[in-house]
């Protein structure tokens, strides 16, 4: 970021930035454009998310969807904002007022400040910390402080229960998390997220995901614990609707409360990127190298454009998860992340280790089995993909008989 | 993936580490059959009739025949078993008969019927056997005084039905053009007279 902002100044204003005495002002000016833009973009993916996700989920479940306010409902989440906006900012009578109050904002600097060191493209990032993962990591930990803050000080019982879970979860999927992302930082050697995606290559034998039989697996206990830490389905124990009205979010109103949900859809880009970075190759485009990458701005828009694509499709399946599995049971949450996920990411851990060492990255050898390794990856997808075919295939004739008319209605029609 | 769970806390029949794998290959495959599930239904038709936005024909023949919507009474038919009134679980339908008491003919002076209760169960429509009582299509019907509610189907008093031999001979009309003309008036205040056959105390609507 630094570099940018140096090359702007040189560019704007002619004079080596290094003896202007306004330096430190241009630095100011741009941290603050870089966080207005990261804010807005976080605010903005919030809500155009929670519009298309209602209308995914509508589609799934054989409905529409909002789709009156604008056309086909594209404002609909404004006007939810808007609508929350203007509602009264209560605080319960006998709840902790100031805490009550403080939680939201604990909630929204936990998951923004994760915003700074996610990359977008190749040099665009807020800030490229050499200890990003780490950092991402113990910044989204400010989130279930607020959480706990939020449930304790409404002093309801429904939002005590919510946040308690809430810290027994994400305690304990802090730890799959972490080790998962453990074989990713071994095998690019670095904390930094540039470098860790500037390790992988455009073509998908050069992901991390398709290294090893070991990262395949670390990357599956990594997406569904960072679900979890993100309270989403089919972790949603702290907000459980049916088991506890709202969870920890309960006695909230207005915007307050649109602080939480904006943060959990927030949150599913944080996701979505943290995956792409780690697993998925980032923004490489395949088939150019890294300098071509850095000195073509066109490559760098193209790396903007696939990084995008990608993290969009994580973020489009961790949606489909929640309308497809229905929520689990604490027990079965606890139990699943005690003697399932912390000893196979542990494993997997060492694994790859010893796979590092047997196996080089440069190798014939470890070409091959990444090739391997993405032909079995490729398999699952087709044979995802022939289910998909099959199921529609077979519910057919019964609902055209039923309905009289094509049951062929794909997702771009819109109704 | 529940179930798999409670397999691996109930494990029995196998091998525990045999299990464990199998849990774990259990859990994926069954998300992902889920998820194919899922994703099959974006491909499909969505059922929602997008009443009254967009309708491609009316509402009438959209809706399916067995709809159970406003009740209708095709008083011509009616044999006054006073069955409906009396299966009515909420007491909806009220029947009142007269007789001549020369010629000791049978009336059907009054048939009302209560549409602020009626649930819409169908108890009624399944106890008549001539078909008299049944429900149209109509299913929207505001009115901002409740009295409009109560649907009088006898305008002058009739005798009730013979029934014939065969049921095929009734000409049933149910398309709702009777209900439709009870509804007309839902907006306009009732007005009220007072009913000197019951005394001072009762008032009586009239459309
Ligand atoms: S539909 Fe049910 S509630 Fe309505 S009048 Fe008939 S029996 Fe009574
Ligand atoms: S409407 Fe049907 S059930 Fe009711 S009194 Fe008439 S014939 Fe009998």
């Amino acid at each position: 970021m630094k570099e940018l902002a140096d090359r702007l100044f040189l560019m704007i204003f002619n004079i080596e930035p290094a003896n202007s005495p306004y330096l430190a002002l241009w630095y100011a000016l741009i941290i603050f454009l870089a966080s207005f833009i990261l804010l807005n973009f976080a605010a903005l993916f919030a809500g155009i998310t929670s519009f298309v996700e209602r209308r995914i989920a509508a589609r799934i479940q054989s409905r529409i969807g909002p789709n009156l306010v604008g056309p086909q409902g594209i404002i609909q989440w404004l006007a939810d904002g808007i609508k929350l906006f203007l509602k009264e900012d209560l605080v319960p009578k006998d709840a902790d007022k100031i805490l009550f109050r403080f939680a939201p904002y604990f909630v929204f600097t936990g998951l923004f400040g994760a915003f700074v060191a996610l990359p977008f493209g190749y040099g665009i990032i807020a800030a490229d910390l050499n200890i990003g993962i780490y950092y991402i990591l113990a910044f989204t930990s400010l989130v279930v402080l607020g959480i706990i803050m939020g449930g304790w000080s409404s002093n309801s019982k429904w939002a005590l229960f919510g946040a308690l879970r809430s810290a027994a979860q994400i305690i304990s999927y802090e730890i799959p998390t972490g080790l998962s992302l453990m074989i990713v930082i071994m095998l690019a050697g670095s904390l930094s997220t540039q470098s860790i995606i500037m390790a992988q290559g455009g073509w998908p034998w050069e992901w991390f995901v398709f290294h090893s039989p070991f990262t395949l697996v670390g990357f599956f206990i990594f997406f569904t614990s960072s679900l979890a830490e993100g309270n989403r389905v089919p972790f949603d124990l702290p907000e459980a609707e049916s088991e506890l009205v709202s969870g920890y979010n309960t006695e909230y109103s207005g915007l307050r409360f649109l602080i939480f949900p904006m943060a959990e859809w927030a949150n599913m880009w944080v996701v979505g990127a943290l995956v792409t970075l780690t697993y998925l190759g980032g923004w490489q485009v395949p088939g150019v190298s890294l300098e071509a990458i850095q000195s073509s701005l066109l490559l760098i828009l193209i790396g903007i454009a696939i990084f995008c694509i990608k993290s969009l499709a994580v973020v489009f399946i961790i949606i489909q998860l929640r309308w497809t599995l229905p929520r689990v049971r604490v027990d079965q949450m606890a139990f699943v992340c005690w003697t399932y996920f912390v000893p196979i990411s542990l494993l997997s851990l060492i694994g790859t280790m010893i796979w590092m060492l047997i196996f080089p990255w440069e190798t014939i050898i470890g070409t091959v089995i990444r090739i391997v390794m993405f032909g079995i990856g490729a398999g699952v997808t087709i044979w995802y993909l022939l289910r998909i075919r099959y199921n529609y295939i077979t519910d057919k004739p019964r609902f055209e008989r039923f309905k009289e008319a094509p049951q062929w209605y794909p997702p771009w029609k819109m109704p | 993936m529940v179930s798999a769970m409670e397999n691996a806390v109930n494990a029995k029949s196998h091998l525990p580490v045999f299990q464990y794998f199998k849990n774990i290959y259990l859990l994926v495959v069954s998300i992902l059959e889920g998820m194919a599930v899922t994703m099959s239904y974006l491909f499909r038709r969505p059922i929602t009739i997008q009443y009254p936005y967009k309708m491609e024909e009316s509402i009438d023949t959209v809706l399916p025949p067995q709809f159970r919507g406003i009740l209708e009474v095709d008083l011509p038919y009616c044999i006054a078993c006073l069955r409906c009134a009396n299966t009515c679980p909420i007491d909806c339908i009220a029947i009142d008969l007269e007789k001549n008491a020369e010629t000791k003919e049978r009336f059907i002076t009054r048939f009302d019927i209560d549409i602020s209760k009626c649930m819409f169960c169908g108890l009624c429509v399944e106890g008549c056997s001539t078909g008299a009582i049944h429900h149209t299509k109509i299913f929207s019907g505001t009115s901002h005084y409740i009295e409009n509610l109560v649907l009088e189907f006898v305008d002058t008093p009739v005798r009730p039905f013979k029934k014939p031999k065969s049921m095929e001979d009734i000409p049933f009309d149910k398309s709702g053009k009777i209900a439709k003309n009870k509804l007309k008036d839902f907006f306009s205040p009732p007005e009220f007279v007072i009913d000197h056959r019951k005394g001072e105390k009762y008032t009586r609507r009239v459309r």
